[in-house]
């Protein structure tokens, strides 16, 4: 069993940012732990999520695809809730819970009927500290996570989004898929594991929120009670990191099963907190359609967009869709398509650059942009019907900026303007920004 | 811990209003966001495909939004997501099921297209083509998917050769790519009409107003008159029936193991639905996840599905394997099969279950979607506007001698039908 690290003292009672008008709570425990809350009544469930500030972008080879084999086997049960008893636990009471891990994070959550709302405290608490990572476990999940990694290799697309991935970085850990190569999953030992484990799964660099039918102050006691004993650990330090600027463009081609063909095109594009983001959403809805905001997908269509009108209206792909990714560092903004039988990559590609090079040289319609907005505002609405996902979004955003950035995100897309449009696209569409991959069937 | 039943959806504050062109509406507001959900269907489904016009249903419900007497296919996206409202119309086997999301200020443009679409599409020749074109190339990567093919391979062996469930909604390549434009606007005219409309209408709109807007639009319509019967039922197999689909090239390979389950009217629905539950569900994948995931560690996904639906549904254990470990799976799952069979399940399982299953559904009513889901189900399996008051003493009533009566009326560890998709010979 893994050295505890609880300490018995009560921790002092922390000073409470209570913001005015937006119903949040938000306060950092005296052990660094960051706590937000917001109460929302609208039905009796309440989700409790915990995030932690490590994701596959921080992994070196040799050990990537750690952060998400730290988050399976945080399902592999503790001393106080043994084997698959928290599992049955959270289910008995009818609740949902589940784990992500991707470029920056690595997240736990449980969403349960309100008055049960403890025993995600309890559980998460718990295994903050306490995962034992017995050696026939990670036996076992080696297995299962290899399968799940096959289960994507299966499809086509994510062959080629790897490639690509690959290589758009050759310094920052964005470069590998989060679930790892082969031969490190292959390799890992329980040791690697458990000290990654340790390193980052500590109160100081961790975000927990909760919402739902509660009294903020009331969850606030118990988080305290629960995770304030919990020992502050070694500061992380900054990942210091920073991809070089591309210097023309990249091209990368990948065969591989099959009988259809598909392109993807990224481009190296701001983080979350760059003042340029704003502008590369509203670009992104004009280009290939407004993202949603909410983890469930569902979406709006996008057969209005730009792209949408050039290749698929036009009969030379059968889909297209962007992808603008709120991140800690530069990630990269994405469009990809699915060639429609008897046409070529490359004719694709083509049409790409008619459209880029139009949002490039012609500010788009203010219509354009005040569509934008309204999708937004749709999805924002509709993604508040769920604590689960304002849970989601509230520490997403607080791990790369804070959770003001998902309160004020309608905001500052309304202040970008036409000029700004064309300016982040000028920024960062060029060609020797990019790189562009075909998968090709052979 | 009781259930606050005034809140549930229930006989007091769902509206239900039925119209003498035999369409049916219900309505639930809710006022906590400022969104509206339509969830609604059509009795056209692909059951009623002529042979040789496999994907007829399906073709059409895409074509229906691809122009209208008023509106083009340009036109009719440009205002849905103008507005960042979804609308959308798609076939299953045994209705066409149409939806849409907007904020409230804009339910009245998406009943207009919905109304548009589906009482006055045209049929345009060249969006048959882009569409055609569009299905064609998505069977195409069917061919190549080991999910969906272990999952077209899984019905061919379950059903018999003559049953409608047998074959595939989206359809073959050779059915879609011979379909006209006549024969679409024909099996419009013969299927699609108001006689046994269902629509569920929830959120941010005062019921008289949902139900005002919707009559508008839809109380005059008639349509096609059919009035279908429930799908003829299938047998239980006699022989275990496989088929191995070889796709090289793929890291893993795809089971589906199965018989013919009940259907969602049946008696003893829900005693399968708990054993399905207990068998494949509950927490991370019930015992097959237990025994296949994580004592084997040799799936990232073993688990079980209950269809049940109008019609004889299949029962389906499904995984995701190694191509190497395919035949090290498959006696695991068929163990767990006849546990279900041979054993009641105990005391301390039929409590979680039934703890889960009555415990969730406040996070299932959580939002619009869910709830206009839930009514519709409500309606279309006459289950009663009070379903889900009389939920928990259900599901409290279900023993676990119910559960085995269930398992053994329609489980099969040794007669079933297994498709595997994936390299063959690992």
């Amino acid at each position: 069993m893994p050295k505890t690290t609880t300490r018995r003292s009560t921790p002092k009672r922390p000073k409470v940012l209570v913001p005015k008008g937006n119903g949040i709570l938000k306060t950092v425990l005296p052990n660094g732990l960051t706590v937000v809350l917001k109460e929302n009544h609208n039905a009796p469930v309440a989700t409790f999520w915990v995030w932690y500030r490590v994701g596959s972008g921080r992994e070196r080879t040799g050990i990537t695809g750690i952060s998400h084999w730290v988050e399976h086997m945080l399902f592999k049960g503790t001393q106080k809730f043994p084997g698959r008893t928290a599992d049955q636990v959270v289910s008995r009471e009818g609740g949902q819970w589940n784990g992500f891990t991707w470029l920056d994070f690595t997240t736990y959550f449980e969403t349960l009927p309100a008055e049960k709302i403890d025993l995600a405290l309890e559980l998460e608490a718990d295994r903050m500290v306490n995962a034992p990572f017995r050696p026939r476990d990670v036996s076992s999940e080696r297995t299962v996570i290899i399968s799940e990694k096959q289960g994507g290799e299966n499809n086509p697309r994510h062959l080629l989004g790897e490639e690509v991935q690959a290589v758009a970085f050759r310094a920052h850990g964005y470069g590998h898929e989060t679930i790892g190569h082969l031969c490190d999953l292959q390799t890992m030992t329980r040791e690697d594991l458990y000290t990654h484990y340790r390193t980052y799964y500590t109160p100081n660099n961790a975000v927990a929120v909760a919402v739902g039918a509660f009294q903020a102050q009331e969850i606030l006691k118990k988080i305290e009670k629960s995770f304030g004993k919990i020992k502050r650990g070694p500061a992380i330090s900054a990942n210091t990191t920073v991809e070089p600027e591309q210097r023309g463009e990249r091209r990368v081609t990948v065969e591989g099963p099959g009988t259809t063909s598909y392109v993807e095109l990224v481009y190296h594009s701001p983080a979350a907190k760059d003042p340029d983001f704003p502008a590369m959403v509203a670009l992104d809805a004009i280009l290939a359609g407004a993202s949603s905001l909410s983890i469930f997908g569902g979406g709006t269509t996008n057969a209005s967009s730009r792209l949408y009108k050039a290749l698929v209206e036009t009969e030379l792909a059968t889909d297209v869709g962007g992808s603008c990714i709120p991140t800690m560092d530069p990630y990269l903004y994405g469009l990809t398509a699915t060639v429609r039988q008897g046409y070529t990559p490359q004719v694709v590609e083509a049409a790409f650059d008619q459209e880029i090079d139009r949002i490039m040289n012609e500010p788009v319609q203010a219509a354009e942009l005040a569509k934008a907005l309204k999708q937004a505002r749709a999805s924002f609405a509709y993604g508040s019907e769920s604590v689960t996902n304002q849970g989601f979004w509230y520490g997403w955003s607080e791990v790369f900026a804070d959770y003001k950035w998902f309160e004020t995100y309608l905001d500052r897309l309304t202040a970008v303007t036409v000029a700004d449009v064309q300016r982040v696209a000028q920024k960062y569409l060029r060609r020797s920004n990019r790189v562009v991959g075909y998968y090709l069937p052979q | 811990m009781p259930l606050d039943k005034a809140a549930i959806p229930g006989s007091h504050n769902i509206v239900r209003q039925t119209y003498p062109n035999g369409m049916t509406v219900l309505v639930k507001e809710n006022f906590s966001s400022p969104s509206v959900v339509i969830d609604g269907l059509v009795r056209a489904g692909a059951a009623d495909d002529p042979i040789g016009k496999e994907g007829i249903s399906a073709l059409t419900s895409h074509m229906v939004m691809r122009g209208t007497e008023r509106r083009t296919f340009a036109q009719i996206y440009e205002e849905i997501e103008a507005v960042g409202a979804t609308v959308d119309v798609s076939s299953g086997i045994n209705v066409t099921s149409f939806g849409a999301k907007s904020l409230a200020e804009d339910l009245p443009l998406v009943i207009d297209i919905l109304a548009d679409v589906l009482q006055h599409p045209t049929f345009p020749d060249a969006e048959v083509e882009k569409e055609r074109g569009e299905v064609l190339t998505n069977l195409q990567e069917r061919a190549n998917n080991t999910r969906r093919m272990a999952g077209l391979t899984f019905r061919e062996l379950l059903y018999p050769v003559d049953h409608s469930y047998r074959r595939s909604v989206q359809g073959y390549t050779e059915t879609v790519a011979a379909i006209t434009c006549q024969e679409l606007f024909n099996y419009y005219r013969s299927a699609y009409g108001a006689n046994g409309l269902i629509v569920s209408i929830v959120g941010a709109v005062k019921a008289d107003e949902a139900l005002r807007i919707w009559e508008d639009q839809f109380g005059a319509w008639v349509g096609a008159q059919v009035v279908r019967g429930l799908p003829p039922s299938a047998p239980r197999l006699t022989e275990r029936r496989e088929k191995r689909v070889n796709i090289p090239g793929k890291s893993q390979s795809d089971l589906i193991l199965g018989v013919i389950g009940p259907n969602r009217l049946a008696p003893d629905y829900l005693d399968a639905r708990m054993a399905n539950s207990i068998l494949g569900v509950f927490g991370l994948y019930g015992r097959l996840g237990a025994r296949v995931r994580e004592k084997g560690g040799m799936a990232y996904y073993s688990y079980s599905q209950l269809e049940g639906g109008l019609g004889p549904g299949a029962w389906q254990a499904v995984a995701g394997v190694d191509p190497a470990n395919v035949d090290k799976a498959i006696p695991l799952i068929q163990a767990e099969i006849k546990r279900m069979i041979e054993s009641k399940v105990t005391a301390r399982e039929l409590k979680d279950n039934q703890s889960y299953m009555i415990g969730s559904m406040p996070i299932g009513l959580e939002t619009n979607d869910g709830v206009a889901g839930i009514l519709l189900d409500m309606e279309l399996y006459g289950l009663g506007l009070d379903y889900l008051i009389n939920y928990p003493d259900r599901i409290n009533a279900i023993t676990a001698a119910s559960v085995q009566a269930a398992s053994q009326k329609y489980l099969d560890a040794e007669n079933f039908a297994l498709a595997v998709a994936g390299p063959v010979g690992g």
